[in-house]
């Protein structure tokens, strides 16, 4: 479980990307948190850099846009999912609570 | 329309092919490519694939599930000679034809070269076999680069190449490199990104010939006379459309295949999209752009007139030297320039980065963004807003 800011430090519409290896985004899509892999299954770049609207977020680069609730590419030009990771809120605290790596022991 | 021939299995061609089953198309779909490979992209070539951070597996367009779905006929590894008068005829360069009702035409755009190129070790930078190549020949320990042309394809492929520990020297015949994509302003900005990631920029003079040796090159010649030494020269001077296999037909040429807004040609059953299509009175070799026609395309090509056109703002990108350039819009000579965020320092992009707006009239005509994405996405949309209330709907 990683503490990632306080809730009112993500306000709606807003995200934080934080430096796990790999990195992590949090997203508060109109009050829903969400946390997926932060880079772009197609190129690298940072979804915690791109627009969201709703629960989708497109990535700033080539427009590649995912499902935060399930981390599924929505349109192209990507076409893996992005690893999707639990959020919850603790004392006013975000936490991502990290899905492991397939294959990794839990 | 039962049969439709895409010429081209490039990035346009296959999102062309996408888009006619995505719009019911279920007749024959032919897919014509002069390269033996399947579709890859083509940014990479220039940055992780010479660098070993991405392969060829990575570069991949479409993976089996999705090709199988398209359900196509690939003809790689075969180009295509010659068009009919009326269109429904492909010709290829094995003497084979193709009888189509529809064509796509996808053929994209080939490297310029320089006179004397034939030299070992002088290289353009477009397609998959020109990286093996070179990326090859730069794993081969340390080199003298000359990089002729300060462009996109140079600078990333210059800025590669320094990442990969090589003396790197780019060559820009104009006073400054990128000065008709970013104005001279936002040009002198970016050109800083040479000197700061370790390769020397020398500007105003063009190239004289090359020096070679046992069929090896071993220098440029500047016109100012000077000699750079160099084993591996790469020539980034832009690309010319592939039109020259439509000579037999009725198209119109003029720098591309011209078409009307809506990538439609003179043909009503013939369409162009990407580097080789002039779409309204422009060509643009974007990525985007050639990720964005073949959806208008195929829906007029399938109509069998022009019931939508392209309407998107310009935009492309540059990795180069750690730096990540964005720019969208449409700049004109005089359009003044501002900084809105972030800020320069001895006159290159700061810790940061930063967005600029390119203005005229009280009007943003376009933004660049050094390493600012986010707030370069929500300008870009704007100008993308903005652009979808003033242009006129086709009847």
């Amino acid at each position: 479980m990683i503490p990632v800011c306080r809730l009112e430090d993500l306000p709606m519409g807003e995200s934080v990307r934080i430096d796990t290896t790999p990195p992590i985004a949090v997203f508060n899509a109109d009050g829903e948190l969400y946390a997926v892999d932060d880079t772009c299954t197609h190129q690298d770049a940072s979804l915690s850099e791109g627009w969201l609207e709703g629960c989708l977020v497109e990535c700033p680069l080539h427009a590649a846009s995912f499902d935060l609730r399930t981390g599924k590419p929505t349109c192209l030009p990507a076409r893996r999912p992005v690893r999707t990771h639990r959020v919850s809120v603790e004392d006013g605290v975000v936490h991502v609570h990290l899905t492991m790596e397939e294959g990794t022991a839990a | 329309m039962r049969t439709v021939t895409v010429v081209g299995a490039s990035l346009s061609g296959v999102y062309a092919a996408r888009e006619l089953r995505a719009q019911g198309f279920d007749g024959r779909l032919v897919i014509v490519g002069e390269e033996p490979h399947r579709p890859y992209d083509r940014p990479p070539l220039s940055k992780d694939f010479l660098t070993g951070k991405a392969d060829e597996e990575d570069l991949a367009l479409a993976d089996a599930e999705e090709t199988a779905g398209l359900d196509a006929e690939w003809l790689l590894g075969v180009r295509a000679r010659g068009l009919d008068a009326r269109g429904r005829t492909v010709l290829l360069g094995d003497g084979r034809t193709v009888s189509t009702d529809g064509v796509v035409i996808a053929t994209g755009a080939s490297a310029r070269r320089l006179p004397g190129d034939a030299l070992m070790g002088v290289h353009t930078l477009r397609t998959l076999d020109d990286a093996r190549v070179l990326r090859d020949e730069l794993a081969d320990g340390p080199r003298h680069v000359v990089v002729i042309g300060g462009g996109f394809i140079g600078a990333e492929t210059a800025s590669s190449c320094t990442a990969l520990g090589h003396d790197v020297t780019v060559v820009e015949a104009a006073s400054l490199p990128l000065v008709p994509q970013l104005g001279p302003e936002m040009a002198a900005v970016c050109a800083t990104l040479h000197r700061r990631g370790g390769a020397a920029l020398v500007t105003g003079t063009g190239v004289a010939r090359l020096h070679g040796r046992a069929g090896g090159v071993t220098g440029v010649e500047l016109s100012d006379g000077r000699v750079l030494p160099a084993d591996t020269v790469i020539v980034g001077i832009g690309a010319t459309p592939n039109t020259g296999w439509t000579a037999g037909s009725t198209l119109r040429l003029h720098d591309g295949v011209l078409c009307d807004d809506g990538c439609v040609t003179g043909l009503p059953q013939v369409v162009a999209v990407g580097d080789v299509a002039r779409v309204g009175g422009r060509r643009v070799e974007h990525w985007t752009s050639a990720t964005e026609q073949p959806r208008v395309a195929v829906r007029n090509l399938l109509a069998g007139r022009t019931v939508e056109s392209v309407r998107s703002v310009p935009y492309f990108w540059s990795d180069q030297y750690g730096a990540r350039i964005q720019f969208a819009g449409r700049r004109h000579d005089g359009d003044t320039v501002r900084l809105t965020e972030g800020a320069l320092s001895e006159d290159g992009p700061a810790e940061g980065g930063f967005l600029a707006v390119y203005e005229r009239d009280g009007r943003t005509t376009a933004v660049l963004s050094v390493d600012r994405p986010r707030p370069f996405t929500r300008a870009r949309r704007a100008l993308m807003r903005a652009a979808s209330e003033v242009q006129p709907t086709v009847p």
